[in-house]
C-alpha cells in the first residue's frame, strides 16, 4: 500500500484522542490532511512558528472563534467562513491582509471526511483571497465536549499610509453606505436549523471583502468608518458605531436592499432583517461629498453591485439610530439583546 | 409579497391619514384599545402613531399570551424540564421570559435542562417519535389562533399511539378577557382610564369568527372593528371606529374581510371543542382570576395532559416587586410610568414579561418608541 | 395577534400536508384545519398550520375602500382652491 492509499483509508475514519496526542497519528493528520490542502511556502517550512518579513508601517491583527452550527450550509461552511470572517475583520481597519493562522478543536468521533471537506474549503477560500494560512494547531476533546469542530483564525494585515478608519470617527453630516442586501447569511443558516427547516435558494453571502475595501480606499483614502455587520445584523453594527462616536443616525428603510426571499423568510419566522447576520457585506461611513464616488467604485466590484446610500449621521447625545419606514412613519432601530428567536406572536 | 405589500402602501397610508384627520372631531379624544400585541408591534414597527391626529390614542391591551401567562405556570414549565427529566418543547417566545427569581427557560437550558425550541407542534411530535424512550412535553401557549394546532397534535399523537407525548396546556380565550377589562373599575365611567372602542384581533378572529364579539359590543356598548394585521388595516379600522363613535354605534364590524368571516373556521372550532374544555377560572398575569378564560384538556385525552401525567409541585411564585406589568397589561399605565422601565428593566435584563415578548408594550416602547423621549429632550439635526 | 402570513399553496401531499411558497421560500405545513384546499389557493399560515383561505375578491374590495379615503378631502381642497 502506498502512503496515498493509507491517507485515503484514514479519511474514512473519524477523529480519535490520538489525533491530538502529539504523536504519530497527529503528525500524519497534519501532513495528510491539513498541510496537503493548505500548502504554501511558509507553512511548508514545517516549524512550530511561522517565520516571515513584514512591511513597514502600522500592522493590525484580528482573531475570531467560529462555533457555528450547522457546519455546512448553503453557500459555505465553517472552513470558508473562518477565513472570510477574519479577513474581513482585518479589512475593516482599511488594512491589506497578509497572513492567517488556523487553530482547530476537534471533537472525538468527528468524521475525517467532513474535516477534509472543511479544510479543503478553507484552503480554497484562502487561495482565492490570496492570503496564506501560515501556521496552525490541532487539539482533540472528548466526545460530547464540542460541536464537531471549532475553528479559531487570526489575521495579520498592514494599514496603508494616511488611512485612519475607526468607529469613533463618525461625525454628523456624513453619509452611511451599505455594500449590498442584508440578511442572506442568517436566513441561509436558519433554513438548515433543526425544527425550523424551510426550502430556499438563498445562499450565505460569506465572502472576503478586502479587495472591495482596497478599491474603496484607493478612491477615497479619507473613509471614516468601515464595519461588517455580522452577528446581530445591521442594527447592532450601526448602534455600536453610534455609541462609539457619540452620534445618532437617520436611515431610510426604502434604501436598504433586502432580497425578496430573505424578506419572505423573515416574515414567516417573525424576524427583522435588520437583526439578521451577514458575512459578506460592509457598512462605510464617509464625508457626504465622497458618497457618489464611493458608490460607483463599490458597484463596479462584484461584491458591491447593490451598494446603496442608506442614511446619514446626526447630532444626537442619546445615540439613537432612527429610521423613516417605508410606510411613512418613524421608528428607532435598536440592537437586540441576545439572538433573535423565531416567534409565534 | 402578495396580500402583504399592498397593505403597506405609503400612498394609501397618506390618504387614510387625511381622512382620519378629517373625521376625528376636534372637540374630543378617541381612545382605542388594540387588544392584540401583534397590533401593538405593527403600530410601533411602521410608526402608525405618527400618522394619527393628536386626539387619537392607542391603549395597549393584554393580548399577548406570553405577557399574560402567570408566573406560576412558567415556573411549572421550568420544573418539568429541570426536575422531571422531560424534553420540553416550546415556541421561541417563551424562552427568555423571567419566572420567579428571574429563572427563565433559557437559563434552565444553560444549566443543562433539555429544552428545545420548535416552530410548530409538528416538530414537537417528530421529537417524540425520534425519542421513544424519553417523555416529550409541549408547552402550549397562545390564544384561539394557536389552539387548533395543539388540538391537531393531540389527535395525531392519539392516532399514532404515541405514549411519550403530552401537552402542558395554557391556552387562553379572547372574548372573556375583553369582558374582564371592561368590567374592571379602571374603565368604569369616571375611572382612571377610558376605552372608546376596540381594534379586534386579526387571527384569533380568523378561527373564531366575528360573532363572539357581538355580545360584548352589545353589553358594554363599545364598537369593535376586527382589524387586519398590516398597518393599512390598522388605519382603516381606526377610521371605522371613529365613524362608529361619532355616529353613536356599538357594532362589530369586520375590516379584515379577506380572512375573517362571521362564523370563522368551523372545522378548527370543532377540533378544539373535541379536545379541550373551558376552565372555570384561570389566573392571568395582571388581570387576576378571570372566569371562563382558558382551556384544559378533556378527560378523553387525559393521556396527553402533562398536568395529569406529572406531579407538578405547589409553588410560591412571585412577580418582581415594582414591576408594573399588571397595570400595563390592563392598559391603565404606560411603560414609561414604571419605575423599572429603562433603568433596571431593559431587554438585556427583563424584569417582567412585557419587556421580553416582542409584542409586550414595554418591549415595543423600548425598541421602537424611545426616540420620542429623546426628541422631547433635545433637537436631533445634522450639523 | 399571532404572527400569521399569507402564502400560496404549491403542492398537496398525503396526511393533510402541503407545500406553501412565500416568494421563493417553501415550507411544508399542515392543512388539517381546512377542507378543499387547491394548488394556487392562498392560505394564512400560523405555526406550521394553514388557518384560513384568503379571499381575492375581499382583498380587492378592502383595498378599494382604502383608496376611497382622502378623495372627498382632495375634491374639497380643489374646490376651495387650496388646502383647507
Amino acid at each position: 500500500m502506498t502512503a496515498a492509499d493509507t491517507g485515503a483509508m484514514r479519511l474514512s475514519g473519524s477523529v480519535d484522542m490520538t489525533h491530538g496526542g502529539g504523536g504519530r497519528a497527529m503528525a500524519e493528520l497534519i501532513r495528510d490532511l491539513f498541510r496537503r490542502h493548505l500548502s504554501n511556502p511558509i507553512l511548508d517550512q514545517g516549524d512550530d512558528a511561522a517565520l516571515f518579513d513584514v512591511p513597514a508601517g502600522r500592522l493590525v491583527m484580528a482573531t475570531d472563534g467560529h462555533v457555528i452550527l450547522p457546519l455546512f450550509f448553503p453557500g459555505g461552511d465553517i472552513g470558508s467562513l473562518a477565513v472570510h470572517g477574519t479577513l474581513n475583520d482585518v479589512a475593516m481597519s482599511g488594512a491589506r491582509p497578509l497572513y492567517l493562522t488556523a487553530g482547530f478543536i476537534l471533537e472525538e468521533g468527528f468524521p475525517l471526511a467532513d474535516l477534509d471537506r472543511i479544510v479543503a474549503s478553507m484552503a480554497r477560500a484562502a487561495r482565492e483571497a490570496g492570503v496564506p494560512v501560515v501556521t496552525g494547531d490541532t487539539k482533540v476533546v472528548e466526545k460530547g465536549k464540542g460541536d464537531g469542530v471549532f475553528i479559531t483564525t487570526t489575521g495579520l494585515g498592514v494599514v496603508p499610509e494616511g488611512v485612519h478608519v475607526s468607529a469613533d470617527n463618525a461625525r454628523p453630516g456624513q453619509a452611511i453606505l451599505l455594500s449590498g442586501s442584508i440578511g442572506d447569511h442568517g436566513v441561509a443558516i436558519l433554513s438548515k436549523r433543526e425544527n425550523l427547516e424551510f426550502e430556499t435558494e438563498i445562499l450565505s453571502d460569506s465572502a472576503a471583502l478586502h479587495g472591495l475595501v482596497a478599491d474603496m480606499i484607493e478612491a477615497v483614502p479619507g473613509i471614516a468608518v468601515l464595519r461588517d455587520p455580522t452577528r446581530g445584523g445591521l442594527s447592532a453594527t450601526l448602534n455600536e458605531i453610534a455609541r462609539a462616536a457619540n452620534v445618532g443616525m437617520q436611515l431610510d428603510e426604502t434604501a436598504i436592499p433586502v432580497k425578496p426571499d430573505v424578506a419572505a423568510a423573515c416574515e414567516l419566522l417573525g424576524l427583522d432583517p435588520l437583526n439578521v447576520a451577514n458575512e459578506g457585506k460592509l457598512v462605510c461611513i464617509c464625508e457626504a461629498e465622497s458618497a457618489e464616488r464611493l458608490l460607483s467604485v463599490m458597484r463596479a466590484h462584484p461584491l458591491g453591485r447593490e451598494a446603496a446610500l442608506i442614511g446619514h449621521v446626526m447630532q444626537d447625545d442619546a445615540n439613537l439610530v432612527q429610521m423613516t419606514t417605508g410606510f411613512g412613519g418613524s421608528r428607532v432601530v435598536d440592537w437586540l439583546s441576545g439572538e433573535q428567536l423565531p416567534r409565534i406572536c | 409579497m402578495k396580500y402583504v405589500d399592498e397593505f403597506r402602501d405609503r400612498a394609501l397610508a397618506e390618504k387614510l391619514a387625511r381622512q382620519i384627520a378629517q373625521e376625528a372631531r376636534l372637540e374630543r379624544d378617541y381612545h382605542f384599545m388594540e387588544f392584540c400585541g401583534g397590533h401593538t408591534h405593527a403600530i410601533f414597527r411602521y410608526g402608525v402613531q405618527d400618522l394619527m391626529p393628536e386626539n387619537v390614542e392607542f391603549v395597549h391591551g393584554p393580548g399577548c399570551p406570553v405577557c399574560v401567562l402567570p408566573v406560576r405556570r412558567l415556573d411549572d414549565a421550568v420544573e418539568l424540564a429541570e426536575r422531571h427529566g422531560v424534553i420540553l418543547t416550546t415556541y421561541g417566545d417563551m424562552m427568555r421570559v423571567p419566572g420567579t427569581k428571574q429563572r427563565s427557560l433559557i437559563r434552565a437550558k444553560a444549566d443543562g435542562a433539555d429544552i428545545r425550541m420548535v416552530y410548530s407542534t409538528l416538530d414537537a411530535l417528530k421529537i417524540a417519535r425520534d425519542n421513544p424512550d424519553r417523555q416529550v412535553v409541549f408547552f402550549a401557549i397562545g390564544f384561539e389562533t394557536t389552539t387548533p394546532p395543539t388540538a391537531v397534535a393531540i389527535k395525531q399523537a392519539q392516532a399514532e399511539g404515541l405514549t411519550n407525548f403530552s401537552v402542558f396546556c395554557n391556552h387562553v380565550l379572547t372574548p372573556a378577557a375583553i369582558g374582564h377589562i371592561l368590567d374592571s373599575p379602571d374603565f368604569a365611567a369616571g375611572g382612571p382610564a377610558r376605552i372608546d372602542g376596540f381594534l379586534g384581533p386579526s387571527h384569533v378572529s380568523a378561527v373564531i369568527g366575528s360573532k363572539p364579539y357581538e355580545a360584548a359590543a352589545e353589553k358594554y356598548q363599545k364598537p369593535v372593528v376586527i382589524a387586519g394585521f398590516e398597518p393599512l388595516d390598522v388605519m382603516q379600522s381606526v377610521l371605522m371606529l371613529i365613524r362608529q363613535v361619532n355616529e353613536g354605534r356599538a357594532e362589530v364590524e369586520n375590516e379584515y374581510t379577506r380572512v375573517v368571516t362571521r362564523e370563522g373556521n368551523g372545522k378548527a372550532q370543532a377540533l378544539v371543542d373535541e379536545v379541550f374544555e373551558v376552565r372555570k377560572t384561570f389566573e392571568w398575569r395582571g388581570l387576576g382570576e378571570v372566569a371562563d378564560s382558558a382551556l384544559s384538556i378533556r378527560d378523553g385525552y387525559a393521556a396527553f395532559d402533562a398536568e395529569k401525567h406529572f406531579a407538578i409541585s405547589e409553588k410560591q411564585s412571585r412577580e418582581t416587586k415594582s414591576c408594573e406589568c399588571p397595570a400595563i397589561l390592563r392598559g391603565v399605565k404606560k411603560p414609561t410610568d414604571c419605575k423599572l422601565f429603562g433603568t433596571v428593566c431593559t431587554p438585556d435584563n427583563p424584569m417582567g414579561s412585557c419587556m421580553v415578548s416582542s409584542e409586550g408594550a414595554c418591549a415595543a416602547y423600548w425598541t421602537y418608541g424611545r426616540f420620542r423621549t429623546a426628541e422631547k429632550a433635545k433637537e436631533a439635526e445634522p450639523a | 395577534m399571532c404572527l400569521a402570513i399569507p402564502a400560496k399553496v404549491t403542492a398537496l401531499e398525503e396526511d393533510d400536508m402541503a407545500v406553501v411558497a412565500l416568494e421563493g421560500v417553501k415550507k411544508r405545513i399542515s392543512v388539517a384545519l381546512l377542507d378543499e384546499i387547491a394548488v394556487g389557493d392562498y392560505v394564512l399560515v400560523h405555526v406550521g398550520y394553514a388557518l384560513h383561505r384568503l379571499s381575492e375578491e375581499e382583498a380587492q374590495r378592502t383595498l378599494a375602500l382604502m383608496a376611497e379615503a382622502g378623495i372627498l378631502q382632495e375634491e374639497l381642497e380643489e374646490m376651495s382652491g387650496g388646502s383647507a
